[in-house]
């Protein structure tokens, strides 16, 4: 079953046409890629499911609800977590308090008022940081300030925060952007592991090949604001269309 | 204690021993003699800043935890003086329902400029809340202060005449704020020696809302609500992504803060019933704003600090003539005398808001961290030396951060 749907959905700023006509589905449980040259509407897309954007025309489905024009909190509540291409944290928060966070926003919705309320109180909540942040190795780092976090850890931390939360959708960003390739490595290491372990479905737009076909189940190209074509990575490794749009570009 | 932790637990009982034994710290020296003019230990000039002192530290919650900068706090320290003494012409010279009514008018009022204010962020959230309490000072300096309908008195200021109803005044209640027929005023002085300290109710009724206060926004800071308010600041986007609404977050915490600034302008009516429209000019909306960046933004204690500092030295600065340089100097030969005093005319009496200024830009460029940062560092100048290892040179060449 497609847990995403996107269904005719065209966007333009202006004159130009940053998405036309673009239909995709994301099985559940599946690891799906999106991927194309730059300027191919991938961020566009992104944009447009997590609530940042509001299409011109067409549909977009999670769980067959409509998600748009709905805030991205409303959407991240509905199950969709997303990780950005620079790690979006909160820099002057410590670790552990970046962890808490989500797990707040998951039980006590998008506002309460817990203003009298002790954080060491709420021991469920602390151990379920703890926990997660030991799944991400980071339980050492736990009262730093995450602003000083290398590039590493931060992507780390939140891919953890969105984890935390048990999202039924992750969406990420190029994840490995901007990053050295041991820290690449790691954060695929790290993916797989997620992918593996538990019940989600991922779906990453990516630059890095490597990191495409060392994760992807499915995967879309998208040439010019419409998907060129949608299939397995073995069939898109060898498609004559693809390497002319994008993969001959980059050999 | 009280559901605190040991270090914020001491801290309150560090200020809580310093305002209740104000009255001794801040009279050190004896009456009559030359230090005299330091002394801090009048009842007016206490009330000023624990009552500041309040003012400051909700302030602090809105601009130390979320960042958001308001520039029109005073307008809601105003709406709060004027709903008390519109008490007090009423009720009864009882200070309770006066400063009840302030701190709830202070909350409806900051509820409707903080829900408009708070569509914009930054800069044009700053202008936003000028603006609105520029709009109040006006409509309390002229608009609504007509022979038809005279809610602030304008010019004159808000106060309590003979002919007003006081339907709860009894024929025995002093005729001044009281708290249940103990008059604000009251003052008993202790002479020991040379010495002499007063003991005002005022001051302690202050003193006692203070510590309160102070305690609630402990806790406020310590609370996960505290967490959520400190990562609208820290990044605003990714609290979006996580499924937080920041918007209410932001508005509580204006409201909150309208709040505190309410109390504080009923409890300035309270020690003395009258409310004009100064209190709300944009001046005193930038006042609260140096104490708290003066003490250190987003610290506890800091907003406390600042008041006080402020408020001391802005009386001892006041105070100070050219009679009083004279005599300073007057063991300097004759011509060297004036000239020093002509130097330091300017900083002082009327002057003294470049004295502020000064201690101002000194403080945000080598204290970034305001006043609790230098604490700090004092602290930690002095715990380093104990050791005796041979980092002395690195207290030099800390970095700001």
């Amino acid at each position: 079953m497609a847990i995403l749907k996107v269904k005719d959905v065209s966007k333009r700023f202006g004159g130009l046409k940053a998405l036309t006509n673009v239909n995709l589905d994301v099985e559940e449980n599946s690891v799906h890629a999106i991927i194309g040259p730059n300027g191919a509407g991938k961020s566009t897309l992104l944009n447009c499911l997590v609530g940042k954007l509001m299409p011109d025309t067409g549909a977009v489905l999670f769980d067959n609800a409509s998600v748009l024009g709905l805030e991205p909190f409303q959407i991240n509540q509905m199950g969709i977590s997303r990780v950005f291409q620079t790690p979006e944290i909160f820099g002057e928060l410590t670790v552990i308090e970046n962890m808490l966070i989500p797990i707040f926003a998951m039980r006590d919705g998008v506002f309460r008022m817990h203003a009298y309320e002790t954080i060491a109180n709420e021991k469920a909540i602390v151990e379920q940081a703890e926990a997660m942040l030991e799944e991400m190795n980071m339980a050492d780092k736990r009262e730093m300030h995450a602003a000083s976090l290398s590039r590493g850890d931060k992507r780390r931390l939140e891919i953890g925060m969105c984890l935390s939360q048990n999202p039924r959708l992750l969406l990420l960003d190029e994840p490995t952007a901007g990053m050295a390739r041991a820290d690449t490595n790691n954060t695929i290491d790290l993916l797989k592991q997620i992918k593996d372990e538990r019940d989600i479905t991922i779906a990453i737009i990516e630059h890095d090949m490597h990191v495409v076909f060392s994760l992807a189940e499915r995967i879309t190209v998208l040439a010019q604001g419409t998907p060129l074509v949608e299939d397995t990575p073995e069939n898109i490794r060898g498609n004559p269309k693809v390497r002319e749009a994008y993969l001959g570009e980059a050999a | 204690m009280f559901g605190l932790n040991k270090k914020d637990t001491s801290l309150l009982i560090i200020v809580g021993l310093l305002t209740l034994l104000a009255p001794f710290i801040l009279n050190p020296f004896p009456e009559g003699s030359a230090m005299a003019q330091f002394n801090a230990g009048y009842p007016d000039l206490m009330q000023r800043f624990v009552i500041f002192g309040i003012f400051a530290i909700g302030f602090n919650i809105l601009f130390g935890l979320t960042g958001y900068l308001s520039f029109g706090h005073a307008a809601f320290l105003g709406v709060g003086s004027y709903s008390a003494v519109w008490m007090f012409k009423l009720l009864s010279y009882n200070i309770i329902p006066a400063i009840a009514l302030s701190v709830v008018v202070a909350g409806v009022f900051s509820l409707l400029i903080g829900y408009v204010s708070l569509r914009r962020s930054g800069i044009y959230f700053s202008i936003l809340t000028l603006a609105f309490a520029q709009m109040s000072f006006a409509l309390a300096y002229s608009v609504l202060s007509n022979p038809k309908f005279n809610l602030t008195n304008g010019e004159t200021g808000l106060q309590v005449y003979a002919d007003d109803p006081q339907i709860l005044q009894g024929a025995n209640s002093p005729d001044l704020p009281h708290l249940f027929g103990l008059p604000m005023r009251a003052t008993y002085t202790m002479d020991v020696g040379a010495w002499s300290f007063d003991f005002n109710a005022g001051y302690y009724f202050c003193a006692i809302v203070m510590m309160v206060v102070f305690y609630l926004s402990i806790r406020i800071f310590r609370s996960p609500f505290g967490m959520m308010l400190r990562a609208v600041k820290s990044n605003q986007q990714r609290m979006n992504y996580t499924g937080l609404n920041s918007k209410p977050y932001t508005l509580a915490a204006f409201v909150i803060s309208g709040m505190y600034a309410g109390l504080a302008g009923g409890l300035m009516a309270a020690m003395d019933p009258l409310a004009g429209a100064e209190r709300m000019q944009w001046t005193a909306s930038g006042e609260v704003v140096l104490m708290t960046i003066l003490g250190g933004t987003g610290t506890l204690i800091g907003p406390v600090l600042g008041a006080g500092f402020i408020k001391y030295f802005e009386n001892i600065f006041s105070k100070i003539n050219d009679s009083v340089l004279h005599s300073w100097f007057a063991f300097l030969p004759d011509g060297l005398e004036d000239a020093v005093v002509f130097v330091i005319h300017p900083f002082i009496g009327k002057g003294w808001h470049l004295t502020l200024g000064i201690l101002f830009m000194l403080v945000v460029i080598y204290l970034p961290g305001g006043l609790v940062e230098g604490g700090q560092r004092l602290l930690n100048r002095i715990k380093r030396k104990k050791p005796k290892t041979d980092d002395a040179t690195s207290g030099k060449t800390e970095p700001a951060e």
